[in-house]
């Protein structure tokens, strides 16, 4: 291919203008320059972004691992596993990645007493009973993308709100009163209203307060990144949502997410950028979850390998409902299937971090950790300024099921033979 | 009255076999780690163990929770806290700082990994780690590939002691690296302390026995089935493997017996 002259649809018919772009990979392209108002008027018109385009202002990579992981999970069939694959899986020492897949498919549902075995094993071998609790703040919930199964999207007629550094540092000390030494930062997707000195500047409060401080905003350059990790976040997770193309584009109509190779390669940047540890996961659901699970299992293996430093870890998430926003048709994942998953990550990556999320019920949560979770939230609340009650509320990103406080979640951990751990890390 | 002689020279023998380290003299030769214990079970399990010496993690103790890992820690043990979570010597020597504002003594385990699936130590940074720390007037005990140049490069670098690895963290895998230890242990002056991998008591007595001054687990005591028995089996095999070593074994032959002189034997059919 030339290094440039291809010609890319980068706005909606209506508007349509082509831009000079140039290949990234086999899948992707890059904008080479673009004004200002053509970018901005692309972006917030739906469909008017091709997902597989980076913007001329993104960082873009270009190592080749979007396409190592998309070519292994089209090539995969989940029906094609049979058991006796999984049993040459099963008694291997280590697993490799074309056997994730085995792991995940319905082949191996009637192994999973035997996967949970060795997954607690796994567990307790790298990690002991320790188990880690943190909490999300929601700092804002303003988004500039479309996503048709969120309840920040910007679409939907959900109540606007932004904390301000008064109402920040109140709900810090809200959630640092109950006991709290890790705290997670989320905002929604809107680089605008949440600029990078916005958050830089929660960052920074948080780290006064807690030990451990994490950020789940958009994915951004690694300038960026280094300019958090300097304001005190070590740690950043980022949802790819999911890993299929298609699917993809159908569910991100709008906004700079749409793009989805530029989020893929966020855990890089942000490794580069200085931060200590990465979270993957897609939100199983969207599309078929053991592609998806596939995908993020490689997707973090090949960052380990590139990066053997990195603190790995996967995030667990169901679809769940939201307010404003539509469910898609996506198969339903039974919490039998999740299980199967969140084993599967455990056994192929032994040492990597796995947290389950408050959409999940108390009694599910329990019992995975003792399986093999290493992270649970608690006291979680999803709005904006809810610890705090403050007038100028939010809406919620989504409904969780799991409402218990820390006091009762490390509770609910010791009754289970773990033991709470505010805190494991030094901010060096 | 012979067999009583041979036992008052034994126990005397083991009461007077203590070692040193940072001015501290100990006569307890087995360290426990505390990283992946419930905490109510640490006490137990370094009581049982007989243990002197107890590592945490600086990151752990670093919490303002009421139940903290230090509360855990019986008194009149020595602390060693380790730098788990550096990945360069400039992050060690923080967080060993950290550990003497937490209170933790002057004692400190660098450990500085760059490695988040096998955990190897990275030998590079861990030497200019000790360099540093041992000019800030630390008792650094270096946690280490068993690599006879670099142990060399830790003595000079002012390290107390060396702590190669057996085995990779929490394998449980045993001494691996058994004949690079055996060369430290040959020409290193300095104690060899075997962390790391051991993952039964026969292993921890074996590396005694081969002359390591003291060894070092966790993950093999913290995920036993009965942690303080199998902590109490680990206090004892660290001594017998010790006594073993001070008894000066006798020679172990591969294979076959022997006769008693193959080759000049026939020497004496001419004195006959």
């Amino acid at each position: 291919m030339s290094a440039a002259g291809e010609k890319v649809v980068a706005a909606a018919p209506a508007q349509a203008a082509e831009f000079e772009a140039v290949p990234v990979g086999r899948r992707c392209r890059r904008i080479l320059s673009m004004d200002e108002e053509a970018m901005n008027q692309a972006i917030h018109t739906d469909f008017g972004l091709d997902p597989m385009t980076f913007l001329p202002d993104m960082d873009v990579l270009d190592n080749g691992m979007f396409d190592r992981v998309l070519d292994t999970v089209e090539a995969y069939d989940p029906d094609a596993v049979t058991a006796a694959d999984v049993r040459r899986v099963l008694d291997a020492d280590v697993v490799e990645p074309a056997d994730f897949g085995v792991l995940v498919a319905p082949a191996a549902a009637p192994f999973l007493e035997e996967m949970a075995e060795r997954a607690r094993a796994e567990r307790v071998r790298w990690f002991g009973t320790n188990i880690q609790f943190f909490t999300p703040l929601y700092l804002a919930n303003y988004c500039e993308n479309r996503c048709v199964y969120c309840g920040f999207n910007c679409e939907s007629g959900i109540h606007r709100a932004r904390l301000n550094e008064e109402q920040t540092i109140a709900e810090l000390d809200a959630i640092a009163a109950t006991g709290q030494e890790e705290i997670l930062l989320l905002t929604g997707e809107d680089p605008v209203t949440s600029d990078v000195d916005y958050i830089a500047r929660a960052c920074e409060l948080a780290a006064e307060r807690f030990k451990n401080v994490g950020i789940e905003v958009y994915p951004a350059n690694v300038a960026d990144y280094a300019r958090l990790r300097e304001a005190g976040a070590d740690f950043v997770t980022v949802f790819q949502e999911t890993y299929d193309p298609s699917r993809y584009a159908k569910l991100h109509v709008c906004g700079r997410k749409r793009i989805m190779p530029y989020r893929f390669e966020a855990q890089e940047r942000a490794l580069k950028g200085g931060m200590r540890g990465v979270a993957f996961a897609p939100l199983l659901g969207l599309s078929e979850f053991r592609h998806d699970a596939l995908a993020c299992a490689l997707h973090a293996y090949y960052v380990s390998r590139a990066y053997p430093h990195a603190e790995i870890s996967f995030s667990c998430p169901r679809l769940r409902p939201a307010a404003g926003a539509v469910t898609p048709n996506g198969p339903h994942v039974t919490e039998a299937q999740l299980l199967q998953v969140i084993c599967a990550y455990r056994i192929f990556m032994p040492f990597a971090g796995i947290t389950v999320s408050s959409r999940e019920s108390a009694r599910f949560r329990d019992h995975v950790a003792t399986i093999t979770a290493t992270k649970v939230s608690a006291g979680v609340s999803t709005g904006i300024g809810e610890h705090t009650h403050q007038a100028e509320e939010g809406d919620d990103q989504f409904e969780i099921d799991d409402s218990r406080t820390l006091a009762q979640m490390c509770q609910a951990m010791r009754n289970m033979g773990l033991e709470p751990v505010m805190n494991d890390h030094v901010l060096v | 009255m012979a067999d009583i002689k041979a036992q008052t020279s034994a126990d005397a023998a083991l009461a007077a076999d203590t070692w040193t380290l940072g001015g501290k003299e100990f006569s307890s030769r087995f360290i426990l780690g505390s990283g992946k214990f419930r905490l109510d079970v640490v006490k137990a399990a370094v009581e049982d163990a007989g243990a002197q010496i107890v590592t945490l993690a600086v990151r752990r103790a670093n919490t303002n929770q009421e139940d903290s890992i230090l509360d855990s820690i019986p008194e009149g043990v020595t602390l060693l806290p380790n730098t788990s979570g550096a990945r360069t010597a400039e992050e060690a020597v923080r967080i060993a700082r950290l550990a003497r504002e937490l209170g933790c003594g002057d004692f400190v385990k660098v450990e500085v990994i760059r490695d988040a699936r096998y955990l190897l130590p990275d030998n590079a940074e861990t030497v200019r780690a000790t360099d540093m720390l041992a000019s800030e007037g630390f008792t650094v005990l270096p946690y280490m590939y068993p690599d006879l140049n670099v142990a060399r490069d830790l003595v000079s670098a002012g390290a107390a002691a060396v702590m190669p690895l057996g085995a990779p963290i929490g394998s449980n895998r045993g001494l691996v690296t058994r004949d690079f230890i055996r060369i430290l242990i040959e020409e290193i002056d300095l104690p060899v302390i075997v962390d790391a991998g051991i993952g039964r008591p026969s292993q921890a007595c074996e590396a005694m026995e081969m002359g390591a001054a003291a060894v070092m687990a966790n993950t093999a005591v913290a995920t036993a089935g009965n942690i303080p028995l199998m902590a109490r089996a680990f206090g004892d095999a660290v001594r017998a493997g010790r006594a073993g070593f001070l008894a000066g074994p006798g020679r172990v032959l591969d294979g076959m017996g022997e006769a008693s002189s193959p080759l000049t034997g026939f020497l004496e059919e001419e004195a006959r």
